[in-house]
């Protein structure tokens, strides 16, 4: 038995990556859910609206790189992110002037503007294959570890290493810099409070004079930033492939409605509960049960409960026992 | 079916009749198979959301179950794997059924201590069955894997494969259905997208089942093999007393026996549909997808007939699988992306004309027809813009790698368009 060395190998390999994983599905389900407390629909593109913006980041970084532009040792993309939202941002102002807006003005139904939704993901999906290609892209630079595993096997002696990956830190730094600045905007700032009056109860706050264009608009720019930032941590974290993008969206939308759709605070739980849960499933628990077990309780096999193949099985399934069970999610949502 | 519907009809044979004349026939021939097996998928839809209005964006998923349902039922079965493992296995599938089926009997049975109970109760059951499992797949995978590799399925006759695979899809959108249906209508569509995620992950990942991504080979055919024909003298004679080549000939008599059985099933599927939808039964359904507090006002149980509707759909997402299976004689799990089998789908059900079955059907073949003749298009567009530039111009061959892309990007531009401008699609409801 040797609880320290267990506890170093959960540390590194179930709690650091669930975090980090857990801190971008909570930045990316924080977009789904402002959307459908505002704008009252489920937003499909939403997956793609991130590959966008990670995107653009990327050819941003890319260009740095090559002027020779760095704040080594943090990645360029940081750098390059601002770029990255603000085009973002323009898309999708722009998709909602173009396509959104006339479907709100008629008060179509939401399902409507699911579907049209999906639409504009189909087009997203397109631009981005056809600007930067279906492959893996590689964008990180800097230093790849804080902590590396052998620098840490020399400071403590132990036989387990811990490593913490820059983008891992990064991730959950920027996660808790980004949350807390968006809940002082929603709680403190004129603007936020607009927003969430609007998102409360419409017609009072159509009748205390919010002009539901200007709220519309500002959610719109915080979900391209959130969006933005989730992808692009995503990509540093692990890598940028268009298409898994696309299949973030069950993780996303599991967490949000977990929470609670249109509720924040539920976006950031389920966020964690669902990476964790994930993680948890499908790691293979067999180093962490023989440090911790005596001897000859040791697991023969990898002790894995599900191959990682089938990871978004687990968030469906977390799904489903929502749905069946608290259909409006753990933190207060919108009606069913 | 109004004249303008005849007419559009006319439209698309003429398309097809050109590209059999000025391409050739077994080109046309594909295109028309292909496109009646994805009129058969928007029929689906169209059931589901033309009829009552809900939202699936799991059709691939449907699809591919449909797919494994045709290769269930068609390859013949392994003996030497049933014998390695096949018991075992069903024991295990049936320990984790037993288990699933204790649970829910349990969470009724029981007021108390139920939650500790039903987790220790999961964590036995998925214990007992990994333990049986595990070993069972390892020894029927070990079973020539090249080749087999896996149990294999019942060797019937493949038109046995269709209803199974329909029963295959009708069943998963059962579980769905159960638990997001009668919650709000986005719910829906995200467990849709879930089951279809995790459906094709089980079809890659359990090589016991249909090999995985080494994929199934040799689906046995309904109709004649090209090579029997070539060797049989009377059909040789036959194709020579008319002028063509025996070879070319008895490519386009295989696809055009494939051309007849999809249509006399697309055809029935459509008498079904229409007469459906006269049905008081059918009204029903309309009334709930045009006002559904007033049909529950009437004491009609809408959740129970949106539990309905929806799993028909599945089921005829599901014949359309397995169909594709048969005509492509293989099982191909990697093929089955959500962007191909779900919103090419629906692409076609909105511009067809939602709630209207020829309209449906019109946009099924009409846009299976754009989807491959659009990348041509799309590379000789490429072509013509890229044509002042250098020839070793980074911008050129980046553009004409990327004219493959075009067709995601035109297929969304004509779904928004035609929501925006004319909702009502081409043949509209009546």
């Amino acid at each position: 038995m040797d609880f320290l060395n267990a506890l170093v190998a959960l540390t590194n390999f179930v709690i650091i990556p669930a975090t980090a994983y857990g801190s971008q599905l909570a930045l990316g389900a924080l977009g789904v859910t402002l959307i459908y407390g505002i704008l009252r629909f489920s937003n499909f593109a939403h997956g793609d609206t991130m590959a966008f913006g990670a995107m653009v980041t990327i050819l941003v970084t890319w260009a740095f790189q090559k002027m020779g532009v760095s704040i080594a040792p943090l990645p360029t993309a940081l750098l390059a992110l601002p770029f990255g939202i603000a085009a973002t941002a323009a898309l999708v102002i722009g998709t909602d002037r173009a396509v959104y807006r006339f479907y709100r003005e008629k008060k179509a139904a939401p399902v409507t503007l699911v579907i049209v939704s999906m639409g504009v993901m189909f087009v997203m999906n397109g631009l981005v294959r056809f600007i930067i290609g279906v492959d893996d892209q590689r964008f990180g630079d800097g230093a790849r570890f804080i902590i590396s595993a052998r620098d840490f096997k020399e400071m403590t002696g132990l036989r387990e290493g811990l490593a913490i990956k820059t983008s891992a830190g990064l991730t959950i730094i920027t996660a808790v810099i980004v949350v807390a600045a968006l809940f002082w905007f929603l709680n403190k700032t004129r603007t936020g409070k607009s927003m969430r009056a609007y998102s409360d109860n419409e017609d009072l706050a159509l009748l205390s004079g919010i002009n539901p264009e200007r709220v519309v608009m500002v959610t719109w720019l915080i979900v391209a930033a959130l969006a933005t930032i989730a992808g692009t941590l995503y990509g540093l974290d692990k890598s940028f492939k268009p298409f898994t993008y696309f299949q973030l969206l069950l993780p996303i939308f599991a967490s949000a409605i977990v929470g609670g759709l249109g509720n924040p605070l539920g976006a950031i739980a389920g966020g964690f509960l669902i990476a964790y849960s994930e993680v948890a499933v499908t790691y293979a628990w067999k180093k962490v049960l023989t440090y911790s077990l005596p001897e000859s309780f040791a697991p023969e096999g990898l002790a894995q409960l599900l191959s990682t193949d089938y990871k978004h099985a687990v968030s469906f399934v977390i799904l489903i026992i929502v749905l069946l069970f608290k259909p409006t999610g753990l933190f207060k949502g919108k009606s069913v | 079916m109004t004249m303008r519907g005849a007419l559009y009809f006319a439209l698309v044979a003429l398309a097809l009749l050109g590209t059999g004349l000025f391409s050739s026939w077994t080109v046309a021939l594909t295109i028309l198979n292909m496109g009646l097996i994805s009129a058969i998928m928007s029929l689906g839809v169209n059931l589901q959301w033309g009829y009552a209005g809900l939202f699936n964006v799991g059709v691939a998923g449907f699809v591919a179950l449909g797919g494994l349902g045709a290769v269930l039922m068609s390859m013949s079965p392994v003996g030497e794997a049933w014998s390695a493992g096949g018991g075992r296995l069903v024991l295990a599938l049936v320990i984790a059924l037993g288990t699933l089926v204790g649970a829910i009997a349990l969470w009724k049975r029981l007021s108390r201590y139920r939650v500790p109970a039903l987790v220790v109760l999961l964590l036995v059951g998925f214990f007992a069955y990994r333990a049986v499992f595990d070993p069972a797949v390892e020894a029927i995978e070990a079973v020539d894997p090249s080749v087999t590799g896996y149990l294999g399925g019942l060797g019937l006759p493949v038109l046995f494969g269709w209803p199974f695979g329909a029963l295959l899809a009708a069943g998963a959108a059962w579980i769905v259905g159960k638990t997001a249906l009668g919650l709000r209508s986005d719910y829906l569509a995200i467990a849709t997208l879930g089951i279809a995620e995790i459906v094709v992950a089980v079809l890659k990942n359990e090589d016991w089942l249909a090999r995985g991504v080494k994929n199934v080979y040799g689906v046995p055919r309904p109709v004649p093999y090209e090579i029997d024909l070539q060797n049989s003298t009377r059909f040789v004679e036959w194709m020579q007393n008319w002028g063509f080549d025996p070879v070319v000939g008895s490519a386009v008599v295989v696809k055009l026996c494939y051309s007849a059985l999809f249509l006399v099933v697309l055809l029935a599927l459509i008498w079904m549909a229409e007469m459906a939808l006269r049905s008081p039964w059918g009204r029903l359904m309309r009334a709930i997808r045009d006002n559904e507090e007033a049909a529950e006002a009437m004491g009609k149980d809408v959740t129970r007939r949106h539990l309905q509707i929806f799993v028909l759909g599945s089921a005829v997402c599901g014949l359309a699988g397995a169909m594709m299976v048969t005509l492509d004689g293989q099982l191909t799990p990697g093929a089955y992306q959500p962007l191909r089998f779900t919103f090419l789908i629906w692409v076609m059900v909105i511009v067809g004309g939602s709630g209207n079955n020829w309209g449906a059907v019109l946009g099924g073949i009409l846009i299976w027809f754009f989807w491959v003749q659009v990348e041509p298009m799309g590379q000789w567009l490429m072509q013509a813009i890229t044509a002042g530039m250098a020839e070793d111009s980074d911008l050129r061959s980046h553009l004409l790698d990327s004219a493959a892309h075009m067709r995601l990007l035109t297929m969304g531009l004509v779904l928004l368009i035609v929501l925006r401008f004319s909702p009502r699609g081409l043949i509209p409801e009546k």
